[in-house]
């Protein structure tokens, strides 16, 4: 699996990305600066972390219009899976490739912790090595993670499979707290309607190996290379 | 904007501007003499700064000294931008702490962010990727109205700033007294790493080398910080906002990668950051430190705001920005980096052969003075000082009507501000970002962050215990110091070398300079006995509000490294059937303990000894343990003593602990604060193992009991659950939080 990786001024998860996606493939991803207007040809194309051009306007709003986003809309057009984390999925969900908005956080704080999900649809490069109803544990940290989109949108991403992960509790883990960020129906993830493209607030990278106490984010990463190798 | 226009808006230099600018009378007839004429109103300025307190360090200097600094470990010691430690394999670390309190106290929220720019940049300026920012703050009583906006602004700062540049914020320590009320405590701390041949300093070379500017525009933000930062707090301090500076974390990406890739050609002679006193001291202390002078051309400076005024330039603390001194002929080669990255660049002057400071500007020169003398004759005062008269541990009659049930003891101090979980402060720092975070502060005694690319580890910590360093400033001192060692060896890290953070009151009073002097000594020799040298550091004195000075608060910021970060042994129990083990004698001291404050409302008493050469001998002996894989679980004793240390251990863990160790003991060996101690849990094969190193080695260690259950129990039955612990414990920061401002 060939990969590149989107990076912004203010990105600043590309090298966790880095890592996790050569640990997994064997392979380094291309690194593709924001100004660029062109992409290698890969099969998988990553929007890190971070803060893009600072993100003082709303999350991924400029980035949004960077060079380097149209020709990631086209591949994404062509069937090119798309992942985009964090401040990536505000970009991508910015440039249209997904539906919705991400606001501030509903207690107008940053939050970073490890946050149990509900994994809800395996019918994905992205997901397949998951099973369905899987509680995985994935780090979040962000502002603006608030998921939004209206109740009409909410059931059609459920009723096509679009919805990737939800935020739950665990009560078996004594850790009781699930959506972190007041997002819409406790969506974490969701799917365009092809499921090659997915935006997610949390960090699969960064639960990858021992080191981060928990690899609940390798599978996905085994999946794509699985899938696009 | 004019000369004309320029020299409108200068004041008459006199001694009343002087003593105005933060200048003793003394102060201003040396500058006379030294110049043999009247400044011009810039070079007041200039002079000011360089003199003030936050900047010439003229009070602790002497003092400071005193120090221990050299080790075979240390590459780079103070009086750069920060300290560089050799951590093996061709690798340096390089730290520093430094602190932001007033600017904090006054504009929570942009204080603290600037105050995580500024020491982000002391270390990456050095040549080094920061891995890890960590922060020790103080904060008043939480009954005063405004410490509940004031925790609220300088962590989101914190986390606003440290989120966006994307280094994790692993940790540090948040403590609440009444002290604090007037004057909080922002200590905020960055470790890097960088190639030991790969390190970058100050000391500017080569007659005619271009002087560039790099990074934000110019403002007026920030003028006469460095003054603020070196006076009390009066009725009227609200009224210096304007000198707080504004923050920027974006610009300080852009620079730091900039930077980082500019240091990978060889384009660089020179760089410092501006930090206080901005432009001023960063030309002044590059040219000083080569021996050579300056001329600086201010016209081409990149400024944000019309106008500006020479003296403002020179003042202006403006943030995200750097100066460096360019081999010649690499301009090209160095714009383009700072280009790619949208940072401003301009060659701003070059080093003279005169030795002194020229400033141009408009077509005319508005400050020509020699540096080294002005440098050299920077005031250096040996202030009185009278000795903290020395107490004694409190007698047993303190516990006199003292018949609270154990359980219920427990949960008041697991609830009390000093011991609450700080998860919502934490929680709003991206700790994780980089991938190489095993564990944050509050997980393991100190942070443990692996060097990238690579397995081996930095263990980080921040210590500082004021009530003791009130009640003796010596034996606080020494204890600061101690405690960090002891943390770095709790998660089986070799200790290195410590930056040290002088917090304290107006020096001018000699019982608060005797705080400073008792606390240095103490220091001193912590360090010499444990091998465990003070490589950079930063003082902040006039904490004081109308008189009222803060508690002597010497923050520590420790060092370690250890071969593998996998080894890193945390503090939480982690299964049942462990055998809990406590390393080193408990002997039950009560005085300045947290029980005897929360529980018993005293504050009194001598703080507990230290004996450093019983807490060397344990530390080596528990890290030794660790690197043979024999520790499941370590956490090193301090506030609340055993009990609370083992139930600490238990709350992380979600494991309880069945307790026979305590029967018929007095209740000061349960929460006695003695020093040199570790409980640690190990797997029930090899608990003799240990006992018998522990015996060869000298050490003492008793079993406490065993890790079982979901609550704290004896013989006696449950003395409390973990629920219950957990509650009061989550509870108090967010319930304190949420409540109306």
């Amino acid at each position: 699996m060939k990969a590149a990786i989107v990076v912004f001024p203010g990105s600043n998860r590309e090298r966790d990305a880095v890592a996790a996606l050569e640990a997994v493939s064997g392979t380094k991803p291309h690194l593709v600066w924001h100004r660029d207007t062109e992409l290698p040809k890969v099969d998988l194309i990553v929007v890190p972390g971070g803060f893009s051009y600072g993100d003082y306007l709303r999350s991924g709003a400029m980035a949004a219009h960077s060079p380097i986003m149209r020709e990631v809309k086209a591949r994404a057009d062509q069937g090119v899976r798309v992942l985009g984390v964090c401040n990536g999925f505000q970009i991508i969900t910015e440039a249209g490739l997904l539906p919705g908005a991400l606001m501030r956080n509903g207690a107008l704080k940053f939050v970073c912790r490890v946050q149990h999900l509900r994994v809800e649809n395996t019918d994905s490069p992205f997901t397949k090595k998951y099973a369905k109803g899987q509680i995985v544990r994935f780090p979040v940290a962000h502002g603006d993670g608030n998921y939004w989109t209206d109740a009409e949108t909410v059931k059609r991403l459920d009723g096509e499979g679009q919805v990737a992960f939800r935020y739950v509790g665990d009560e078996a883990r004594a850790d009781p707290r699930g959506n972190p960020n007041g997002s819409v129906s406790d969506i974490a993830g969701i799917f365009n309607a092809k499921r090659t493209v997915l935006g997610l607030m949390p960090h699969p990278e960064d639960a990858v190996e021992a080191l981060h106490g928990n690899t609940d984010g390798k599978p996905m990463f085994e999946g794509l290379v699985e899938a696009l190798s | 904007m004019s000369a004309e226009a320029t020299k409108a808006q200068e004041r008459p230099v006199n001694a009343e501007l002087a003593k105005e600018f933060g200048l003793s009378a003394e102060e201003y007839r040396n500058a006379l003499d030294i110049l043999g004429r009247t400044p011009t109103f810039t070079e007041l300025g200039i002079i000011s700064v360089m003199w003030s307190e936050h900047c010439s360090y003229k009070s602790s200097k002497v003092w400071l000294k005193t120090l221990p600094t050299t080790g075979p470990q240390v590459i780079c010691g103070p009086g750069e931008n920060a300290g560089v430690v050799d951590i093996g394999d061709g690798d340096a670390v390089i730290f520093k702490m430094e602190s932001h309190n007033h600017p904090s106290y006054i504009e929570p929220y942009q204080g603290a962010a600037t105050g995580v720019g500024g020491i982000l940049r002391d270390v990456f300026t050095m040549g080094a990727r920061p891995i890890a920012n960590m922060n020790a703050l103080r904060f008043g009583s939480p009954d005063h109205p405004k410490t509940r906006h004031l925790v609220s602004g300088v962590v989101a700062g914190i986390g606003g700033y440290g989120n966006c540049v994307g280094v994790p914020t692993v940790g540090g320590e948040t403590n609440f007294h009444p002290a604090y009320n007037g004057n909080i405590l922002v200590n905020a701390m960055t470790v890097g790493v960088a190639k030991t041949d790969r390190i970058f300093y100050s000391a500017a070379a080569g007659i005619g080398n271009p002087v560039v500017y790099v990074g934000s525009k110019t403002g007026r933000d920030g003028i006469h910080g460095a003054t603020m930062a070196s006076a009390e707090f009066t009725e009227d301090s609200e009224e210096k906002r304007p000198t707080v500076q504004v923050g920027d974390p974006f610009t300080e990406k852009l620079l730091i990668e900039a930077c980082l890739e500019l240091m990978e050609t060889d384009a660089i002679v020179a760089i410092q950051d501006m930090g206080a006193a901005g432009l001023t001291s960063s030309s002044v202390e590059m040219a000083g430190k080569g021996g050579l002078g300056i001329e600086l051309t201010l016209d081409t400076l990149p400024m944000r705001e019309q106008a500006m005024t020479p003296y403002e330039i020179m003042l202006s603390e403006s943030q995200e920005r750097m100066l460096i001194i360019l081999k010649p002929g690499r301009e090209e080669v160095a714009k383009a980096i700072f280009d790619k990255w949208e940072l401003d660049f301009a060659v701003i002057g070059h080093l003279t052969d005169t030795g002194n400071l020229v400033i141009k500007m408009y077509g005319e020169t508005w400050c020509d003075m020699p540096i080294a003398p002005v440098s050299n004759a920077a005031p250096e005062y040996n202030r009185p000082w009278e000795p903290t008269p020395k107490g004694e541990d409190v007698a047993d009659s303190v516990f006199d009507g003292y018949s609270e049930e154990l359980g219920d003891t427990l949960t008041k101090l697991f609830g009390c501000p000093d011991l609450a979980s700080k998860r919502w402060i934490w929680e709003q720092y991206d700790s994780l970002v980089g991938g190489d975070t095993r564990f944050m502060s509050g997980q393991a005694d100190a942070a443990v962050v692996r060097v990238p690319g690579q397995a081996k580890a930095v263990a980080i910590t921040t210590d500082c215990t004021p009530r003791y360093c009130l009640a003796d400033p010596v034996e606080g001192g020494r204890q600061a110091v101690a405690e960090a060692w002891r943390n770095l060896s709790a998660v089986g890290a070799l200790p290195l070398a410590i930056t040290d953070n002088m917090n304290f009151g107006n020096p001018e009073k000699p019982r608060i300079m005797g705080q400073f002097v008792g606390a240095v000594q103490g220091i001193g020799e912590a360090c010499k006995v444990l091998d465990f040298p003070v490589v950079s550091g930063n003082v902040s004195l006039y904490n004081e509000t109308n008189g009222e000075a803060i508690l002597p608060t010497p923050a520590i910021g420790g060092v370690g490294i250890m071969p593998d970060a996998m080894m890193a042994v945390g503090i939480a129990f982690r299964g049942e059937g462990d055998v809990i083990l406590a390393v080193g004698d408990t002997k039950g001291h009560i005085g300045q303990s947290i029980f005897l404050r929360e529980i018993l409302g005293r504050e009194e008493g001598a703080p507990p000894p230290v004996d450093l050469a019983v807490e060397r001998r344990n530390g080596d002996f528990v890290r030794g343990l660790i690197h043979e894989g024999l520790v499941v679980s370590s956490h090193d004793v301090a506030d609340g003593g055993l009990i609370v240390t083992i139930a600490e251990m238990a709350l992380a863990g979600g494991v309880g602990a069945y307790l026979t160790g305590f029967d018929g003991q007095h209740v000061r060996v349960l929460f006695g604060e003695d020093q040199g101690r570790y409980v640690l849990a190990v797997r029930p094969d090899v608990a003799a193992t240990v006992q018998e190193k522990a015996k060869a080695a000298g050490v003492p260690v008793a079993v406490l009991g065993e890790t079982r259950g979901t609550s704290l129990s004896g013989r006696g039955g449950e003395i409390v659950s973990l629920k219950r612990l957990r509650d009061a414990n989550e509870g108090w920061l967010p319930t304190y939080m949420s409540a109306e401002l």
